[in-house]
């Protein structure tokens, strides 16, 4: 009996600065919960838990981006008690939406005065957990996919390599058959630059991508750009798109760098 | 007998977002109480300067992603607001409605899988599962409905990338929410299942005497829109909530506490709502209500699971009651010509009044922002809650405090990765 409980792995889930949307998408997985409760022990899953079990851990699921001194002590804390660490989501990922700070200007900032500047503490820069510790697996999306999840944790469970698309939400749309809203309508859209994941979403209602799942493997930002440009955009526009969800993801980021803002 | 503890929760478990929990007790007093938030700050409203009206409610949705809509709601209404915008009357059905969904979802996961366990002695609900599977079955089955009403409105449950300023990317038709009659008829039995087991849980004897602050509207259970009322005579539109409520900085927290300009805490959520607006839940609702032991004014924030699973069958009665009126709109979304200016907007997030303010220029380029959500109003109130939980109990093992006092914290659901991201707000010009 003992034995038996022993050979369950072991998880745990990590909070860093994020919604925490991405693990909500673990309690959101109904269906497959008290299944996926039976098959592993969920060590540390404070959101979820009283319950609170040291490392080491098996498979750490990591949500969020490191943005204080503390954290960046604390995820190499939980690298070292890990097996496996698993990123969940565009925060840990890519820095997440937060990441739009790091072009803040750091002047004004400066000249701007808290009414406790004191009493906060926080890096510079939100940074995607990979450039901190080395990573195993990442899921994107901002949020990630429960199907998606659901497949890395049973790929893993099973010791095979999980099946998680590179290609573009484009590919997503045309299995839908959703009509492209960029050729038929003129909407922006990220969907040809954009990893694959959602499902196509946003242009089966009736709007561009928004690029929530970051850039696909090798993608052509510039001629995408160029497009937008073609369309209509402004080039403030244009540097917006590239900065959202995703903004710090290194294409992206490069993408909006390189549009000449007036 | 020790005279002097310190009973130190670091990591408060069950509640969304980074928390920790610190106590001082000193001859048989409580000396100190804090609630510390050090769940780290993302300055949300400095990124949102610069960035324009269209962008702005798919931004503000990653502040939350157990209330995306509450963010996106009143960031779409403040817009309208602006640009002198009023949305079709269906339009205005479908944000109820997905709205009801986002309750449905919240509030669910709250009372099964976060409270639940304090009163039924288990860390969590999946241990919970072992010996309770048909209440842990039942809310992951309630649950799922709140997220499929969300999904099919906003395209998926978190993060819905439907809702923009004007009304909706694409309206559903009628068969597609047809579809979610059956779904939601046997969600409203469940939730009435729930009802009748979190009514007969203990509950300790604790009541307060509270300022209760909710949005109040003339003709329904106000959830999107309303007057900003209270149990003390407050009665305001929402463009004066900044002449009412001031937020403080304080060192323990990452996040701002929001009190009255006279001082004081207040409470926002569940209870301040069934409080001041019961009548408007139906002579039905307020029977089942009396019968469950909740009547208002009801005092004891214990109760407010109660509360929080009335209000859970009634946004499935809601729900259904909307989709029967259903007739999609002629267009979706009005045209929006951005003009500059000031809109302010409140809705009831399923954690309590949320406020937002917006200034944008000519084109709708965001100047400045302003959001106040539930949980640093509830705050002041949660700290004054623990005092006075832990003066009652001061004999008793620290392990029973510590329980006690979690359990306390959790009566206000507190969404601690909300309250975080308003530091930049406090700022002044040196
Ligand atoms: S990636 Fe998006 S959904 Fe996930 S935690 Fe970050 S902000 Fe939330
Ligand atoms: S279409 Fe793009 S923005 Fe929309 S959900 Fe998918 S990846 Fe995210």
């Amino acid at each position: 009996m003992k034995s038996e409980k022993r050979a369950k792995p072991k998880i745990g889930v990590f909070k860093f600065a994020s919604c925490d949307g991405c693990q909500l998408t673990l309690l959101d997985a109904e269906e497959d919960l008290l299944a996926v409760a039976q098959a592993v022990e969920i060590a540390y899953f404070p959101e979820a838990s009283r319950r609170m079990r040291k490392g080491p851990f098996d498979i750490a699921l990591v949500e969020g981006s490191i943005t204080t001194h503390h954290d960046a002590q604390r995820i190499h804390q939980i690298r070292r008690a890990s097996k496996l660490l698993v990123t969940i989501g565009a925060c840990a990922t890519s820095g997440g939406i937060q990441a739009l700070r790091n072009w803040q200007d750091a002047g004004e900032m400066a000249r701007v005065v808290y009414a406790r500047p004191s009493y906060i503490s926080t890096l510079k820069l939100s940074t995607p957990i990979a450039e901190h510790v080395e990573v195993d697996y990442e899921l994107r999306g901002c949020p990630i996919q429960k199907g998606q999840l659901l497949e890395l944790l049973s790929a893993l469970l099973a010791g095979r390599k999980p099946n998680v698309p590179t290609y573009s939400v484009c590919v997503e749309c045309k299995r839908r058959g959703s009509v492209c809203v960029m050729v038929a309508q003129g909407i922006p859209c990220l969907g040809p630059v954009t990893q694959a994941g959602c499902g196509a979403i946003c242009p089966a209602y009736n709007r561009g991508c928004y690029g929530c799942f970051g850039p696909m493997e090798s993608p052509n930002t510039t001629a995408l750009s160029d497009h937008f440009r073609i369309l209509g955009q402004t080039p403030t526009q244009i540097q917006h798109a590239w900065r959202g969800m995703n903004a710090w993801a290194w294409e992206f980021r490069k993408a909006s760098e390189e549009v000449k803002v007036p | 007998m020790k005279t002097r503890r310190v009973i130190h929760v670091p990591v408060l478990a069950r509640v969304e977002g980074e928390g920790g929990l610190y106590i001082r007790v000193q001859g048989g007093r409580v000396m100190d109480v804090k609630l510390n938030i050090y769940e780290p700050p993302r300055f949300f409203e400095a990124f949102l300067r610069g960035r324009s009206w269209q962008e702005a409610p798919d931004i503000v949705a990653r502040i939350c992603g157990i209330c995306p809509i509450a963010y996106q709601m009143s960031c779409v209404q403040a817009m309208e607001q602006i640009f002198g915008l009023t949305v079709d009357p269906m339009v205005r059905l479908l944000r109820r409605l997905i709205y009801c969904g986002e309750w449905i979802e919240s509030h669910t996961l709250h009372v099964g899988m976060l409270h639940a366990p304090d009163f039924l002695g288990y860390d969590d609900s999946l241990a919970m599962a072992k010996d309770h599977p048909q209440f842990v079955q039942d809310v992951l089955a309630l649950k799922k409905t709140g997220n499929d009403l969300m999904g099919l409105l906003g395209g998926r449950e978190i993060h819905p990338v439907s809702l923009c300023v004007g009304g909706f990317y694409r309206a559903p038709t009628r068969r597609q929410l047809q579809a979610m009659v059956g779904p939601l008829e046997r969600a409203r039995d469940l939730a009435l299942r729930l009802l009748r087991r979190v009514a007969a849980f203990d509950f300790p004897d604790f009541n307060l005497d509270y300022e209760f602050v909710a949005l109040s509207h003339p003709s329904e259970y106000a959830i999107t829109e309303g007057r900003i009322v209270s149990n003390r005579g407050l009665n305001i539109p929402v463009t004066a909530y900044e002449d009412h409520f001031i937020e403080q900085h304080v060192a323990h927290s990452n996040a701002l506490h929001s009190i009255r300009r006279q001082g004081g805490s207040y409470l926002v959520g569940p209870l301040a709502r069934f409080n001041l607006n019961f009548a408007q839940l139906g002579e039905e609702l307020s029977k089942l209500a009396q019968e469950c032991g909740v009547s208002p004014p009801c005092r004891n924030p214990f109760r407010s699971i109660i509360v929080r699973m009335l209000e859970t069958l009634f946004a499935c009665e809601e729900a259904l009651r909307l989709i029967a009126c259903y007739e999609p709109p002629e267009r979706p979304c009005v045209d929006v010509t951005p003009r500059a200016g000031i809109g302010t907007a409140c809705t009831e997030a399923p954690r309590g009044l949320i406020y937002h303010r917006y200034q944008v220029d000519e084109n709708g380029n965001i100047l400045a922002a302003k959001i106040v959500p539930p949980t640093s109003q509830n705050q002041k109130q949660i700290e004054e809650d623990l005092r006075r939980v832990v003066d009652g109990m001061i004999d008793k093992s620290e392990a029973e405090i510590t329980w006690r006092s979690e359990q306390a914290v959790r009566n206000y659901d507190p969404c601690i990765s909300c309250a975080t991201h308003f530091l930049k707000l406090h700022l002044e010009r040196s």
